[in-house]
């Protein structure tokens, strides 16, 4: 027998390199959690400075500045309401038409496209959220705002809708809230249904399986077993769309026509809140209105982290569900 | 005994009201149906208009020429040469950090502390554009001035949680068969991550940084408060604030002057242009490394 001695050649300096390699190990370790610290920091910078930036409109005007309807740089009255309805009227008209919009898209492309047809139609709607904002809104103001004035309000108007004071009065030529409005609708519609379709993808074939071999319809199958599977989910798509509509500036900017009032028609004129603080980026002329311009940013900051927060909140809670079962 | 009749027509038809069910699953399919050729039909219709609008303006000097001063002819390189110097710069700033903290997600963070970094990350991502430019606009731009470097250093705020989250995701598709491999030659973890798990996950990092540059590319917003003073001409100092594509098509789609008008048109153009070929060739690139990763 023969017995094989090892000998491990680089004994000697073995010690020396492996307290190298623990270094570079644990320097690599620490610029990665440098790096996620940073991340981390920063979003708790962000909410901190623009709330820092405020402070002396917040001091200022109050609280009341939430709730007072004026912008009025001559007298020196501000307040957000204006702004502040704007941004939620707009967000809500492409909540309300943009959510049944995408579910339907998804379920296209999920249930009823043949794979063939549903890749490129998804990669289509996902190419729909690459146009930037700022691109949308040109079309938004130059070809899609006029066209809506001229044709789909008048024609919203015949209808019974007509009746409504909202969708009364003449509709402004340069851009209003029911324009800008269907534009963020066009901006969320992607966000929304890509979320959706991942859902409808995750659903277990077996549920939807049980219930058509049970004799229900399809539409009965989505509705009662594929909704109810993935209501939370849908809900934290939608509010992810809201969100990215409340934080929306320019595209808004561009199509809402930028009008200091509350009007009593969303055919008319307003401004929201991403807005009005975008259109003041040359500076504003007295220390007062630029203070509240920039309470402005911190009330916006606050609702879309909120919206956002949320949704995270119910992300969260549903995945924790989802592996549970 | 008396037989047991079945009407098929009975249960298939009269029973549970069938005809109405099937009237409202027509009614689904084709809302289903219309709502997919609708989204389908806007993009065509916005690029239809882009091209018909933006294509006559095309030129050599169109892509060679400063903006004009006074209505003579002239074309829009400063904002180019303005928007690549300052999309380039954000790459540079957010891509290190991006990797580092999806590395430090994936290879190092327990589960609770990267399920808190992923909140942490999609938040950062919904903050609006404007209040990120904004809060640099109140960090960097009160007291120094605007700044072409402030604008990149928006865009990169907005980048990080984009490339951060794609990354960590393929990081998380790498197999584990791969470290362990590597582990048990003795190499040391820093070393795995670095040669072994980056080169394996490079294509969906690039693919997660291709489409994070399409969307900055067209952000408007955190460009307004960082950089966008700035003389119409061709400038390579990044010190002073420089014209941006972004900034030019929504000063000018503003502008009652249809010559402005027509440049706006063409130089979104040209920057749809840019993001499509992004967008498309990332779509490329993802499909081919995920089949790759997976297939492993």
């Amino acid at each position: 027998m023969t017995s094989t001695t090892y000998e491990n050649p680089a004994a000697p300096e073995t010690d020396l390199r492996r307290r190298g390699i623990r270094i570079g190990d644990l320097l690599f370790k620490g610029i990665a959690i440098a790096a996620a610290l940073a991340a981390t920091i920063l979003l708790g910078w962000i909410a901190f400075k623009v709330f820092d930036l405020a402070w002396p409109a917040i001091q200022d005007f109050g609280l009341s500045f939430i709730w007072t309807e004026a912008w009025d740089p001559v007298t020196q009255q501000f307040g957000a309401l204006i702004f502040i309805y704007g941004t939620v009227v707009t967000s809500l008209i492409a909540l309300v038409l943009a959510t049944p919009l995408s579910i339907a898209i998804a379920l296209f492309l999920t249930e009823i496209a043949p794979r063939r047809l549903a890749a490129p139609i998804a990669t289509m709607v996902e190419l729909l959220a690459a146009i930037p904002s700022v691109v949308l809104g040109l079309w938004g103001i130059l070809v899609f705002g006029p066209w809506v004035t001229q044709h789909l309000d008048p024609w919203i108007q015949d209808t019974p809708l007509g009746l409504l004071p909202i969708f009364s009065g003449t509709p402004s030529a340069g851009g209003s809230i029911f324009t800008a409005g269907l534009v963020l609708t066009i901006m969320i519609i992607p966000i929304t249904s890509a979320i959706c379709r991942e859902l409808f993808i995750r659903v277990p074939k077996d549920l939807t399986d049980g219930a058509l071999a049970l004799g229900s319809t399809r539409w009965e199958a989505i509705r009662g077993v594929m909704f109810a599977y993935a209501a939370p989910g849908i809900a934290a798509a939608v509010l992810l769309g809201l969100g990215r509509a409340f934080g929306e500036a320019i595209a808004v900017n561009q199509t809402i026509g930028n009008h200091n009032a509350i009007p009593s028609s969303w055919f008319e004129a307003g401004d929201s809140l991403g807005s009005k603080v975008a259109s003041e980026y040359v500076g504003a002329t007295s220390l007062a209105q630029a203070s509240s311009i920039l309470y402005l940013a911190a009330i916006l900051m606050v609702i879309s982290l909120a919206t956002n927060v949320v949704a995270q909140f119910i992300v969260v809670r549903f995945e924790r569900a989802r592996r549970a079962v | 005994m008396s037989e047991l009749t079945i009407d098929p027509y009975d249960i298939t038809v009269k029973s549970n009201g069938l005809r109405r069910r099937r009237i409202v699953e027509k009614v689904f399919g084709v809302l289903a149906i219309s709502s997919a050729v609708l989204a389908c039909g806007i993009l065509v219709v916005v690029l239809g208009t882009l091209v018909v609008k933006g294509f006559s303006s095309l030129s050599l000097d169109f892509f060679t020429k400063a903006r004009p001063l006074y209505g003579e002819q002239g074309g829009i390189a400063d904002a180019l040469i303005g928007s690549a110097l300052i999309v380039g710069m954000a790459m540079l700033i957010a891509i290190p950090i991006s990797v580092l903290v999806a590395i430090y997600m994936s290879e190092y963070a327990g589960p609770r502390v990267a399920r808190a970094l992923k909140i942490v990350l999609d938040v950062l991502n919904g903050v609006p554009a404007i209040v990120v430019g904004i809060f640099v606009f109140g960090i960097l731009v009160v007291g120094h001035g605007q700044s072409a470097v402030y604008g990149a250093f928006a865009l990169a705020i907005l980048m990080l949680p984009m490339v951060a989250r794609a990354t960590q995701e393929i990081l998380e598709i790498v197999p584990r068969s791969l470290r362990d491999a590597s582990f048990a030659l003795g190499v040391t973890k820093w070393r795995t991550t670095w040669s072994i798990v980056l080169p394996a996950a490079i294509g969906g990092i690039l693919t997660g940084v291709v489409i994070a540059v399409a969307r900055v590319a067209g952000e408007t917003a955190p460009l307004l408060f960082t950089t966008s003073i700035a003389a119409n001409q061709v400038s390579l100092d990044v010190h002073g604030a420089l014209p941006t594509l972004p900034v030019l098509i929504f000063v000018n789609s503003e502008s009652p002057d249809p010559g402005e008008q027509s440049a706006a048109w063409a130089a979104a153009l040209v920057l749809i242009a840019f993001v499509l070929v992004m967008n498309i060739l990332a779509k490329l690139f993802a499909g081919r490394k995920r089949r790759q990763l997976e297939g492993s």
